[in-house]
This record gives structure tokens, C-alpha cells and sequence, in this order.
């Protein structure tokens, strides 16, 4: 067999192909494995914004969002249309979960709108809307965030943890030991971890990797040391591990200060989308943004008030390697309107 | 963790016909080991019975709280909860969400606690809620201890009808224990009060975790209290238990100034707090600030949850523990979780002469008069009356 010189994204399609064709059970390893080959090189990270998302009055513009979504996918997987980009992501017949942080109820979780946009385009890539699996913690929670809780029927599954309840074993790693929820575990083939880009009062901010304490059923035992090796710890759990594929952040209305509660007068209109496989860049870079809301507000870093988010440079670490929060490796591509 | 459903409430009537036929088998199965009440009924999601404001919180600017019952002090947002799971911020209102929400229900020897001072031979009508302020890496009752009160099964057991539970399986006493009675403290405080109004008491198994107010209210309600102090170290504390060492010791000193009974497990775990000088370092502590009275028990360690790695405690550790406390000059020092060996005995301090022994949970002989040794007249300390 001979092979011409082949471009970068020629390349990639063949790296994708192969791996499709390896690497793709139940666990759908491919995307992760792909991450994982490529973590000595940079980590990509795509942010995503409309200016006009809301036009010219507060709320979101059902409209435009769906567009920006598909501007972000399209851009953070190089692919020319919206189903190809999310094909790279998930393959019928996958059951697809997705993890939403609603527990701060309407205002500071994640968005309804956006979450049925990327039901749209997942059902539109081939996933079935019986195998979509909306989840947080608690059905109420997610109820009063505005989602309808849904356990049947060929429609998009919607429930919490306390439905389908957590695994009677413990997975253990570092200082972690917990029991993590069946949804992710038993029902979803991969996760799509969607957070909030906001302010934590304990943790210093909530995105990619803390939003993963939903996925367990003890967080509350690990919010000392603002979350730290804790946060990192949890992300090291083999099923969560596994089986997070990508994090699409909510930076609709970010929070930079008063979180995770929802506290509407230090709420700001973002506007925008973080896409990353790596969920430390994700997070240092969601960090620096809202670092930079604090200081253009006049107030003080999180550092100075003794929260800075240390989790995020130990989920870097050496015993961990869950992404690079080096801004030198984290390519990042912004993405207008 | 078993999944939570909704399910049927049970009622007062089923509840103690539940209750009723396993104890009775407990009794006459000779009280070598706890009988297990089923709890037949599922908690649905939300229900108001459970529910109730807390006892001891501040409020604070923009709906959040602080929690002032156990020494976290957790600051605490609006919907979210403190660090043992169980109460949570309702609008800048802090509630307990496991009022009367038994998740476990066992009839058990007084012994079994331990209490060895404590009206030996009576049982225990021995119960908790889910949820704990520390998460210790060799709990044995973790998967109601780490969790939150709606992953585990529950139902709803007014104070009253636990008073009623107990005085129907032949319970002179209301053990509250297992996971950490800190944390379901309302509930514990208004079941002592239903209890003592028909005759039965109280006891109180606990890390010690408290704030001085609520304990020195939790005294004057219950009739003994037994601390597992985990360690004698702040190191322990802090990488073991999750945390601080310095808080329990007040609370031993709290309970000795209010003259509730008060005995003390250490629980010896290999190579973590069982050093020479760590045990000689806690029976000095003891004898100068609690006293030489106070019944101590070094258990004995079986690997458990997060600390699996480790092997059970060598006999041999257990007994130079006790050799180090009785050299310190502690009266009453026991040896724990040894079915059959002598340290579990009691003796006179002063005639030396076997008083109580004791076969694993069960008494086999009690040589008290009156609380006095039957020997030499020597006061023995502890609670002999029922």
C-alpha cells in the first residue's frame, strides 16, 4: 500500500477512523483514548461567543443559540457541518448522558435552552431520544432549574440521582471514596459534562471538574481545603474518567462572585461557550475569566480572599494528568458571532 | 447505596408490630448479637415530618448560615448542605432533614455500645439516621453514616413511638448510635424527652464532634454518653477521621463538669495510634482532666471501608494499651472487640476481687451491692440501677 503525503486533517480522519474501528465498546473509549494521545501536545479549548445572543433585551435568543453551539462544535472538532462534528463525538445506538448543574435552581444552572439544542443535534448525529440521559443529583433540583423529569417513552430521559440511585461499592482513589450514581456507571455509554461558569464560595469557581461531584453520592465530604485534592481525586474514578468525553461549559450568564447560589447582581451577560476535552484548561481558563470580571468590578481575586481554586493545578499534577492548566498548552480558539 | 423510591409511610400501629416480634427473639436468643427491626417502609422524597428548623445556627447576609452544632462551623449557601449530608439552607432557614427518619433500628446489649458501667445486662432499643460530621476511614457503618438521608432507606419513627418501641421490646434504654447522634440532634433531644416521660432512658454513642452549647443541652436530656475518642493525635484526626482533636477533648471534659456517665472507646488501629507513648500520653490526659473513674476500652481494629489495608489489632497491642493505662493508674480499663479475654472484666480497684464478667456482650456474673464492691464496700463508678 502507498501513501502520499497526507494533510494535518487528513491525518486526524485516519487517526479517528482507526480508533473508531479499536477502540469503541460500551465504555466508547475512542475519544477519550484520542484525548489521551494527544495530551503531549496542546490541549484544545474553543470559546464560543454571540454578542447578539440575547439581541437587544435579557433573554436569550432561542434562535441564535443554537447557532453558536454549532459554531463551537464545528470549530472544536475542525469538521464543516454541525453533524459532523458532533459524529466525532457519539455514534447511534450510544446512550449519551448529560450532566447538567442545576442545583442553584433557575439563574445560575444550566441553561434549558442549550440542553435541548444539544439534544436536537445529538438525536440529528443518530443518538435516539430515549438514549439521551439529562441527569444531575436530585430530580428536584433539575425541576427547579426547569427541567421536566421524564423516566419513559421514546423521548429525552430526564432524572437525578436519587432515582436511579448510586452503586452499593466504593471506588476509591487518592483521598476519595465514593459511591458513584448508576445513570453514569450503568446507563450512559459516554457523558457530556455540561457546568456553569461561575463563582464558588468555597472552591473558588465550579466548571468542568467540580461539576463531576454530582456523580457521586458524598460531595458534601469534600469541600475542605476549598475542594482540594478532593475535586481532582473524583475526577480520577475510573467510570468518570471513562467515560466524559467533552465539557461544554455554560457561560450564557456567568457568576463572579456570590456561587454557586444564584445571586443575580454579580451575574453577567458572557454571552459565550467554553468547549474542551481537557477539563483543566477548561477550568483555568473559565478561572482567569472570571478573575478578570473581579478585578474589572474592583474586587478581589479569589487568591486574596483565601479561595483561589488550587484543585485545578492538582488535577494537573503529576498524580493525576487529567489535562495542562500551562496557558502555553492549551490552544485556544475564539469564535465570534 | 440502595436506591431511594417512594414509598408507603408506615404508621405508628405497624411500626411497633414490626418491632415487637424481633425483639422478643432477641431476647430469648440470649443477646450475643444485635437483632436487626426491619424497616419496612420507604421515605417518599419529600416529606414534611421529617423536617425541622435546627437548634443551633447563625444566619448570615445573602441567605447563607452558619451551622453552629458540631466544631466545622460550616458556612452554608442557600439549597446547599454542611458537611454531614443532612441539613440544608432553605432560603437562609437551616433545617435537619432526618427528624424521626430512622434509617436503623436494632435491639442490642448495653453492652454492645459499650457501656460496661451503665446498668450492665439491660438492652437497648439502638437506633440512627443516615449522615455523620467525620468521615473515618475505618467506619464499620458507612453506608448510613456517608450518606445522605435520602440514598438510604428510612422511615418515619416519631419520638414518641420510639419511646413506645422500646418499653414493647423490654428496653429500659434508647441507645442513639451507629452512624453519629450529633447530626440527628433534634431528634435525639426530643426522644429523650418522650422516653424519660415513660420510664426509659437515654444513651448517646458519639464521635464527640459538638460545640460546647448543644452538649452541655444534649447532658442535661440523656443519661450516658459513650465518645469514641479515635486517636490521641491531631495528625490522626486530621488524615484519619477528618477531624480536629482538640474539640473532643473538650467535649470529655464538658461531660465530666455536667456529671453525665461518661465512658470512652479508643479504637487501636496498627501503626496509625498505637505507639507507647500516644496511649501513655491519653491515660495521663485522662486521669489529670477527667479523672480515674472514667471506664476506658481499647478495641480492637477490623479492616473496614477506606482501611482495608491494614490487619486487625495483635491481641498483644490491645493488652499493652490496658498495661500502660493501669500503670497510669486508671481504674477501669478494658479490652474490646476480644470475646472471652479478662480484660473484658471488671474488678475492684481497691480488693482487686472479680466483680463483673463478662462473655463478650453478656454478663455472666455481678458481684456489686449497691454499687459498692461485694468484697471490700469500695464504690464502684458508673449507673447500676435501672
Amino acid at each position: 500500500m502507498v501513501h502520499g503525503a497526507a494533510s494535518r486533517r487528513d491525518f486526524l480522519r485516519t487517526c479517528i477512523a482507526g480508533a473508531a474501528c479499536l477502540g469503541v465498546g460500551k465504555a466508547g473509549g475512542f475519544a477519550r483514548s484520542l484525548w489521551e494521545s494527544a495530551a503531549p501536545s496542546r490541549s484544545r479549548l474553543v470559546i464560543a461567543r454571540d454578542p447578539m445572543l440575547r439581541g437587544g433585551g435579557t433573554g436569550v435568543n432561542s434562535g441564535r443559540l443554537p447557532n453558536l453551539l454549532d459554531r463551537a462544535m464545528q470549530s472544536f472538532f475542525n469538521r464543516d457541518t454541525p453533524v459532523e462534528a458532533w459524529r466525532q463525538l457519539v455514534r447511534p445506538g450510544e446512550v449519551v448522558g448529560l450532566k447538567v448543574n442545576c442545583l442553584a435552581g433557575r439563574g445560575a444552572s444550566s441553561s434549558v435552552l442549550l440542553v435541548e439544542a444539544i439534544c436536537d443535534r445529538l438525536q440529528q448525529a443518530g443518538v435516539a431520544a430515549e438514549n439521551i440521559i439529562v441527569w444531575d443529583r436530585l430530580s428536584s433540583d433539575l425541576e427547579s432549574a426547569g427541567f421536566r423529569i421524564a423516566t419513559g417513552g421514546r423521548r429525552v430521559r430526564c432524572s437525578g440521582n436519587d432515582d436511579a440511585g448510586y452503586e452499593d461499592d466504593l471506588a476509591i482513589y487518592g483521598s476519595v471514596g465514593s459511591c458513584i450514581a448508576k445513570t453514569l456507571t450503568r446507563s450512559c455509554d459516554a457523558v457530556i459534562n455540561l457546568p456553569v461558569l461561575k463563582d464558588h464560595g468555597i472552591a473558588g469557581v465550579t466548571m468542568a471538574l467540580k461539576n463531576l461531584f454530582g456523580a457521586i453520592h458524598n460531595p458534601n465530604k469534600y469541600h475542605s481545603n476549598a475542594g482540594d485534592p478532593y475535586i481532582a481525586d473524583v475526577n480520577m474514578l475510573a467510570p468518570i474518567r471513562q467515560k466524559v468525553r467533552l465539557t461544554i461549559c455554560d457561560a450564557i450568564t456567568a457568576q463572579y462572585e456570590g456561587g454557586p447560589s444564584s445571586m443575580p447582581q454579580w451575574t453577567w451577560p458572557y454571552n459565550g461557550l467554553l468547549v474542551a476535552r481537557d477539563p483543566v484548561a477548561l477550568d483555568y481558563t473559565g478561572w482567569q475569566i472570571i478573575e478578570r470580571k473581579r478585578a474589572e468590578k474592583g474586587m478581589k481575586s479569589l487568591e486574596a480572599l483565601g479561595r483561589a481554586p488550587t484543585y485545578i493545578a492538582t488535577a494537573a499534577d503529576a498524580h493525576h494528568r487529567l489535562g495542562t492548566n500551562d496557558p502555553k498548552l492549551i490552544e485556544r480558539i475564539e469564535v465570534g458571532a | 447505596m440502595r436506591a431511594h423510591s417512594a414509598g408507603e409511610q408506615i404508621d405508628r400501629r405497624t411500626f411497633l408490630q414490626a418491632t415487637a416480634l424481633p425483639g422478643l427473639a432477641a431476647c430469648a436468643w440470649g443477646c450475643l448479637s444485635g437483632s436487626a427491626i426491619p424497616l419496612y417502609a420507604l421515605p417518599t422524597r419529600e416529606d414534611a415530618r421529617f423536617i425541622v428548623e435546627a437548634q443551633f445556627y447563625d444566619k448570615q447576609a445573602y441567605k447563607k448560615i452558619k451551622c453552629k452544632l458540631c466544631p466545622r462551623e460550616c458556612v452554608i449557601d442557600d439549597r446547599e448542605r454542611g458537611y454531614c449530608g443532612v441539613r440544608e439552607n432553605r432560603g437562609g432557614t437551616y433545617y435537619t432533614l432526618v427528624h424521626s427518619r430512622l434509617a436503623i433500628a436494632h435491639i442490642d446489649p448495653i453492652e454492645k455500645k459499650p457501656f460496661f458501667h451503665f446498668c450492665p445486662g439491660i438492652l437497648a432499643f439502638s437506633v440512627a439516621t443516615a449522615g455523620c460530621n467525620v468521615n473515618c476511614k475505618f467506619c464499620q457503618n458507612w453506608e448510613i453514616s456517608q450518606a445522605r438521608p435520602e440514598q438510604v432507606r428510612a422511615t418515619y419513627v416519631s419520638p414518641r413511638d420510639l419511646a413506645a418501641a422500646a418499653q414493647q421490646n423490654h428496653c429500659p434504654a434508647i441507645a442513639h448510635t451507629y452512624s453519629e447522634p450529633v447530626i440527628f440532634y433534634e431528634y435525639l433531644i426530643d426522644a429523650a424527652e418522650a422516653a424519660h416521660g415513660v420510664g426509659i432512658k437515654s444513651v448517646v454513642v458519639t464521635g464527640g464532634y459538638i460545640q460546647k452549647d448543644p452538649l452541655k443541652k444534649m447532658c442535661r436530656r440523656v443519661d450516658a454518653i459513650k465518645v469514641d475518642l479515635k486517636a490521641f493525635s491531631q495528625k490522626y484526626y486530621k488524615e484519619i477521621v477528618n477531624g480536629d482533636l482538640k474539640p473532643v477533648l473538650d467535649t470529655l471534659v464538658t461531660i465530666r463538669h455536667e456529671g453525665t456517665w461518661l465512658e470512652i472507646v479508643y479504637l487501636v488501629v496498627p501503626t496509625l495510634n498505637d505507639g507507647d507513648a500516644e496511649f501513655q500520653g491519653l491515660a495521663r490526659w485522662i486521669k489529670s482532666e477527667l479523672g480515674t473513674d472514667v471506664p476506658v476500652h481499647f478495641t480492637r481494629f477490623y479492616p473496614q471501608y477506606l482501611l482495608k489495608n491494614l490487619p486487625p489489632t495483635p491481641l498483644e497491642t490491645l493488652e499493652r494499651a490496658k498495661a500502660i493505662a493501669d500503670n497510669e493508674g486508671l481504674h477501669y480499663v478494658y479490652i474490646g472487640n476480644v470475646p472471652g479475654h479478662p480484660g473484658e472484666n471488671t474488678y475492684c480497684p481497691q480488693c482487686r476481687h472479680l466483680l463483673i464478667e463478662r462473655l463478650g456482650f453478656v454478663v455472666r456474673k455481678m458481684d456489686l451491692h449497691k454499687g459498692k464492691c461485694r468484697y471490700c464496700q469500695h464504690p464502684i463508678a458508673g449507673v447500676w440501677q435501672t
